[in-house]
């Protein structure tokens, strides 16, 4: 039917997780012409591990940025996990109960800015802002600023950062694992929808009888939390805590999940579009390594992907409310 | 006759698919006030916006004075002395009355410093005739009528050929919107012309001289104010003759009251209140600006707290405010700012609905789609939700059709008391009517309802019995036939009993 099918594309269109696999589709149509080395099951490898710990980082941001937060202090906290982890590992525990108590410590700074947001009123930005500072800090102050070596670290552990299942890395099972739990959680569960609820229109969700403050404490721990996971992650994978690691990480989660649809005025955004933003973004940085383009032009590109996902998602959003 | 000032013939707009307009026409006469009127969606916003330099028109030939019309954005259209009086409040909340009043003329002016005092003492003259509002305020600090009163100075203020007023009575008390009339009346004496869009009818007989309605983004009628009728009117509105607009009052109350509310105060506007609310009856809350009306509503079902008194349901104390524990005990409210507090504009109206109790809908952890899209089709068949799924985000729908949402959102948690404050604030009067019967069901069911309305014909249409506030305190009740504006007006303006009544005690 020539009246129905435009109106479908639209609709699809206007699906952000569409959209985003047919870009990443385009890419892989190009890339597969332009180098001859894009479509081996290395360079995919490569690609999926790369974004895959980062991207747990990005469910957590997608969930805070739902709910109507942000958290700047993500790469700082993924730093921490590390260094709690490891410092504890070198004191003599076992690397399990360390890396437990190191994901706790992340997930409690996630509540401490909870309790800040909340009880004192301030807005998130600016105290993630500050705990973005103070817990670098706590990185430096812990490993008194110099990397620490993990390389004894038993495989059983290793295997969590460096181990395979068959062709697959266990970094990408843990991934997909959370992408499926934080998915089905996020559509369908009671809780989630209160963080919609909050998101979309605190005020309407307080007139609704729901307890917001709760709910944006809780998404902050969560957050905090996944940043811990993945910093434990981390420091599987690399058999080292570096008190540097993770500055500058905020930006490119942000980015991925705000690619994948989630909106900065809270109330919009799915697993699925995060973890396909981070996915594009992941795949144009190692298609412009192989196309050899020079590292500054891939930051600017980089920048410049996010700036076009914004403005599309803009005008469509604002040609939606008018029709 | 006077000269024509404004001439619309032929304009279309379409958004998209959607013809906004089609080939309306209006004429605007020089001292006139012409009142445009229509239900939600009629095409009235788009034609002021296209007027007031928002929207361009696709088609169609706007003349002012004689000369072509054609404006590329609110400035231009000021610049050519057409101005808006916006039905949503536009001020800047953190500035001051005086520098939101003064706004595009600080934007044009072009100096470096801003004239504070100048500012300020020609904004008290212009806010003089109108209500007194402290032009050093900030305008986030003012209630929505103080702002609406700011937002009607502003446009006062740009000496317009022609003004055009979108609802401006919508958040105000009738004094104020008395004081609003004389104003519009002296604006049309100095030979201005006046396009006044409102839902409410006796403003509009009282005010206008000419009627033009819209119905469906096209012309109806012009008709002359003084030889018609307010029904003449709302058949030409809707397209069909519309029956009695309030319902019948059918059952009786019941005699116990359900929820007893004893001495109650804020700590701030309301100082001591008591009330009961019976089953089956709608009780009707009436005050002034600064009565306390919805802040007692607030304080009773919990979402506000409360330094004195004693608030008792189905014999027992509440004694936290705690409005989740008022929602478990059926205990609810609607909020008079639909936009603000009522709705979740992105989300879908099934997921609106649900908001209250999500148990309602789920197991234990997750939520059941299936149920909540069946409890979603039952309100939308129960209340006449006009949408074409209820997958779609309440955005998409007209004011009448979001506030069926919003009192849905209520009604599935089959609450016993139902406070609903503003019910039908900027909503067409075929949804009026319908949210008018539903209110009406409920008493019928058993429920309490107890309405808040600043429209006193419609808390008289509606209510078995009115209570009246009186700068916090109760100033008295009326009942059956002693219900009317005068008595009403009379113990809302601190006055007490109005005189008729007196001779029955």
């Amino acid at each position: 039917m020539t009246v129905a099918n435009p109106s479908v594309m639209k609709r699809l269109i206007r699906v952000r997780e569409f959209g985003l696999l047919a870009i990443i589709a385009l890419i892989f149509v190009v890339m597969s012409f332009a180098s001859p080395y894009f479509l081996t099951w290395s360079n995919m490898r490569a690609v999926m591990l790369s974004f895959s710990v980062e991207g747990i980082v990005v469910i957590g941001m997608t969930i805070l940025l739902i709910v109507g937060g942000i958290d700047l202090s993500v790469g700082s906290v993924v730093c921490l996990s590390m260094v709690v982890g490891g410092a504890l590992f070198l004191a003599g525990l076992d690397p399990w109960t360390a890396s437990l108590i190191a994901i706790a410590c992340c997930g409690f700074i996630g509540f401490l800015m909870g309790q800040c947001v909340t009880r004192i009123g301030l807005h998130f930005f600016i105290v993630s802002l500050a705990f973005m500072v103070i817990v670098r800090g706590l990185c430096l102050l812990i490993t008194k600023g110099t990397p620490q070596s993990l390389f004894s670290l038993p495989p059983a552990f290793k295997f969590i950062g460096q181990g395979s299942l068959g062709p697959v890395p266990f970094v990408i099972v843990i991934f997909v694992v959370l992408i499926a739990v934080f998915d089905v959680l996020l559509r369908r569960s009671t809780f989630f929808r209160r963080v919609y609820y909050t998101g979309s229109n605190e005020k309407a969700a307080l007139f609704s009888g729901v307890n917001t403050n709760r709910t944006k404490v809780i998404c902050a721990t969560i957050c905090g939390t996944l940043s811990g996971v993945a910093g434990v992650v981390y420091m599987a994978r690399f058999g080292a805590a570096t008190p540097q690691f993770g500055v500058g990480m905020e930006l490119s989660v942000i980015a991925a999940a705000v690619i994948g649809g989630a909106s900065l005025n809270g109330g919009s955004g799915t697993i699925a579009g995060a973890v396909l933003g981070a996915a594009l973004l992941s795949l144009v940085t190692s298609s412009l390594i192989l196309l050899n383009v020079a590292p500054y032009w891939q930051d600017i590109i980089r920048g410049g992907i996010l700036l076009v996902a914004v403005t599309a998602d803009h005008l469509l959003n604002t040609r939606k409310s008018k029709g | 006759m006077s000269e024509i000032m404004l001439s619309v013939r032929n304009v279309s707009k379409r958004f998209g698919a959607v013809h906004a307009l089609t080939n309306v026409r209006l004429e605007l006469r020089a001292g006139e006030v012409h009142a445009l009127m229509g239900e939600n969606g009629a095409g009235k916003s788009t034609l002021m916006n296209i007027l007031g330099g928002v929207l361009q028109p696709d088609e169609g030939r706007i003349e002012l004075k004689g000369q072509p019309y054609v404006v590329d954005g609110p400035a231009a259209a000021q610049k050519l002395g057409v101005g808006l009086v916006h039905q949503e409040i536009a001020l800047c909340p953190d500035i001051t009355v005086a520098e939101n009043i003064f706004m595009s003329e600080t934007n044009s002016r072009g100096g470096f410093w801003m004239e504070t005092s100048n500012l300020n003492a020609r904004a008290e003259q212009a806010l003089a005739g109108l209500h007194p509002v402290p032009a050093t305020a900030l305008v986030g600090d003012l209630p929505i009528a103080s702002q609406q009163i700011v937002e009607i100075a502003k446009a006062l203020t740009l000496n317009c050929d022609v003004l055009i007023f979108d609802e401006p009575t919508a958040a105000l008390t009738e004094t104020e919107a008395s004081a609003l009339f004389s104003i519009i009346r002296g604006l049309k004496a100095r030979g201005m012309g006046i396009i006044y869009i409102s839902h409410r009818m006796a403003e509009i007989f009282a005010l206008s001289d000419r009627i033009t309605v819209f119905r469906d983004g096209a012309f109806v009628e012009t008709l002359n104010t003084a030889e018609t009728t307010p029904e003449e009117v709302a058949t030409r509105m809707v397209g069909r003759p519309l029956l009695d607009l309030y319902p019948a009052r059918r059952g009786k109350p019941a005699s116990a009251a359900c929820l007893t509310v004893d001495g109650i105060a804020d700590g701030n506007l309301v100082k001591d209140v008591s009330l009961e609310v019976r089953p089956g009856e709608i009780l009707g809350l009436a005050g002034l600006i600064g009565s306390g009306r919805t802040e007692t509503v607030l304080a009773i079902c919990g979402l506000a707290p409360r330094t004195e008194g004693r608030i008792r349901f189905d014999g027992h104390d509440i004694r936290q405010a705690d409005y989740r524990a008022s929602i478990r005990a059926g205990i609810v409210y609607l909020s008079e700012d639909r936009k603000g507090t009522s709705v979740f504009l992105d989300l879908s109206i099934a997921e609106n609905i649900s908001a209250l109790d999500l148990r309602n809908v789920s197991g234990s952890l997750f939520i059941r789609s299936r149920d909540e899209n069946a409890v979603a089709e039952e309100m939308r068949e129960r209340l006449g939700i006009r949408c074409s799924s209820v997958a779609q985000p309440v955005r998409t729908l007209s004011g009448g059709n979001q506030q069926k949402v919003a009192l849905a959102k209520l009604l599935a948690v089959k609450p016993r008391v139902l406070f609903v404050d503003e019910p039908t604030r900027g909503v067409d009067i075929g949804a009026k009517a319908r949210i008018y019967a539903i209110l009406r069901g409920l008493a019928d069911e058993g429920v309490a309802v107890v309405a808040i309305s600043s429209e006193l014909p419609e808390l008289i249409g509606i209510s078995d019995r009115i209570l009246v506030l009186h700068e916090g305190r109760v100033a008295g009740e009326v009942s059956g036939a002693s219900m009317s504006e005068e008595t009403v007006m009379h113990l809302a303006s601190g006055l007490g009993p109005a005189p008729t009544q007196t001779r029955h005690h």
